[in-house]
């Protein structure tokens, strides 16, 4: 039960943060000197209260913690479903008719599996833009040169694309459960809060999805 | 109607199981689905077989022994009790599929019978007010509002069926705790230990080996008593009010 609540925080905090970090990605529309300003910034952000890079360190280590925590809970229930479900063999129950249920969404039933393709996206994603150790298309000294020459190249679109829509999907599910998991849902209000999570989640995706489509379109860059 | 059954043969606890296929011939479009079992049984017995098990008291919807899994769907293709269902949703020439909750919280007792003694135990860790009894007291003493006696109502007729949590792909037991803890929160008698039995009720399904809830809302499609998805909230909100406040 703490694991759901806790999942639930976990969550709310990386949807808070994916948002802070969609905003900075749409930044690429400025052009080069606006986007490498604000990667520069951020490194700055709190100076002189914090060191350099103070204000950024604490972001990483909220979120590792919120990764790890989330990830550690979500892995416990899981493990602990497959107890409670007490399958025969590979299948809960023999019958081939109505697998997929009365009304779960595909969004309910991937969250377990799509939340490892997006831990897996974002180690890449990481290794990609952050420590600089897989640079497709060219390394480059500006945030926004190594933006640019990523996303000129198909597969890296793509990928990319994979992964946001994993994200999106586990979002749609994940925000309405959330806003249940933290008591906030009453018959009256369900309605409303699943619209709600239809359109963070799709707001999330699209913005996104539009710098690195605007750059192999040529449209950027 | 002729129709072919595949049915879950599991002679006692430690018995492997196998669906296995029977032929019914000459069912009618009215009888329940129970009456069609009996109709089976009936064969088996005067063949000498040993008649397939299954749970039922009342057959009128208000007891919550009779689920079995249907084509895949606790209680099968209509939104009632098994008991409750009849014939006539299913086509001649159909297969029809007949399993038991599979839950690791409700072990296989024999063929489609299962033991739902996990949910009287979470009954028993808080499903209850404590008050002394005596003479009925005036039925207008207490005043509640009409919107929380509804609400109390609704929750309150959850039959302890456990299709619920057949159906949740965690195989939770969310919905049955939380329609029991909304019934008696709404409740002036269920404010003394309200915080202390979402807690204890909580804990105990966690015990009984239910899985967690992920809120995907199969219990509420398939319960026959319509208790809804937000009681779970309401649980959650219970819960987290109560451990903030330490009043357990
Ligand atoms: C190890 C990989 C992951 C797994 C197995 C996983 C699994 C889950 C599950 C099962 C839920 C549903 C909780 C519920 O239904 O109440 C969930 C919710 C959520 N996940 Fe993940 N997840 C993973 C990684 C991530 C990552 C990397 C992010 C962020 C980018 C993320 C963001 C969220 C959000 C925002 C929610 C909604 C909060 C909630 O429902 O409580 N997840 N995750
Ligand atoms: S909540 Fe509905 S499905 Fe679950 S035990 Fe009660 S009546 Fe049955
Ligand atoms: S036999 Fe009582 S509810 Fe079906």
């Amino acid at each position: 039960m703490a694991l759901k609540s806790a999942m639930a925080v976990t969550g709310v905090i990386l949807v808070l943060f994916l948002i802070a970090h969609m905003y900075g990605n749409l930044m690429v529309f400025g052009g080069q000197e606006v986007f490498d300003n604000y990667a520069h910034h951020l490194r700055e952000l709190g100076e002189p209260m914090l060191p350099h890079e103070g204000a950024l360190w604490i972001i990483r280590v909220v979120l590792l913690a919120s990764v790890l925590i989330h990830a550690y809970a979500a892995f416990t229930l899981w493990a602990r479903a497959r107890r409670a479900r007490a399958a025969t063999g590979v299948r809960r129950y023999q019958s081939t008719q109505n697998k997929k249920g009365v009304q779960r969404s595909y969004a309910s039933f991937t969250m377990r599996w799509g939340g490892v393709i997006v831990i897996l996206f974002v180690v890449y994603h990481l290794l990609h833009f952050t420590t600089n150790h897989i640079a497709p298309g060219g390394a480059s000294d500006s945030p926004y040169q190594r933006v640019v020459n990523g996303f000129e190249i198909w597969w890296v679109v793509l990928s990319y694309l994979i992964a946001m829509l994993a994200v999106g999907l586990h979002l749609r599910h994940g925000i309405w459960s959330a806003t249940q998991t933290l008591g906030q849902n009453k018959a009256g209000r369900q309605r409303g809060l699943n619209v709600i999570a239809t359109a963070i989640a799709a707001v999330i995706t699209v913005g996104f999805l539009v710098p690195p489509f605007s750059i192999f379109f040529g449209l950027v860059g | 109607m002729n129709i072919t059954l595949r049915v879950w043969r599991q002679k006692g606890k430690d018995d492997e199981g196998r669906m296995v296929s029977y032929q019914v011939e000459d069912v009618s479009q009215d009888m329940s689905f129970l009456e069609m079992l009996d109709v089976l049984n009936e064969k088996l017995t005067v063949a000498g077989e040993d008649p397939i098990a299954f749970d039922h008291d009342c057959r009128e919807g208000i007891c919550g022994a009779c689920g079995v899994v249907i084509n895949g769907i606790a209680h099968g293709p209509e939104v009632t009790t098994t008991c409750q269902l009849h014939m006539r949703s299913f086509k001649d020439g159909d297969t029809i599929d007949v399993e038991p909750w599979r839950a690791k919280a409700f072990p296989v007792i024999k063929d489609l019978v299962v033991d739902r003694g996990s949910l009287d135990r979470i009954i028993q860790a808080g499903g209850y007010i404590s008050a002394p009894t005596g003479t009925a007291p005036d039925a207008h003493a207490v005043p509640v509002p009409k919107t929380d006696a509804d609400r109390a109502f609704d929750a309150a007729t959850c039959i302890g069926c456990g299709a619920c949590v057949a159906a949740c792909p965690n195989a939770s037991g969310m919905l049955f705790t939380a329609a029991k803890v909304t019934h008696l929160g709404m409740l002036p008698q269920g404010q003394p230990e309200r915080a202390a039995r979402v807690v204890k009720m909580v804990n105990q399904h966690d015990e009984e080996d239910f899985g967690g809830c992920t809120n995907i809302g199969e219990c509420a499609a398939v319960c026959p008593k319509g208790i809804p998805l937000d009681t779970i909230s309401q649980l959650n909100k219970d819960l987290l009010g109560s451990l903030a406040s330490g009043k357990m």
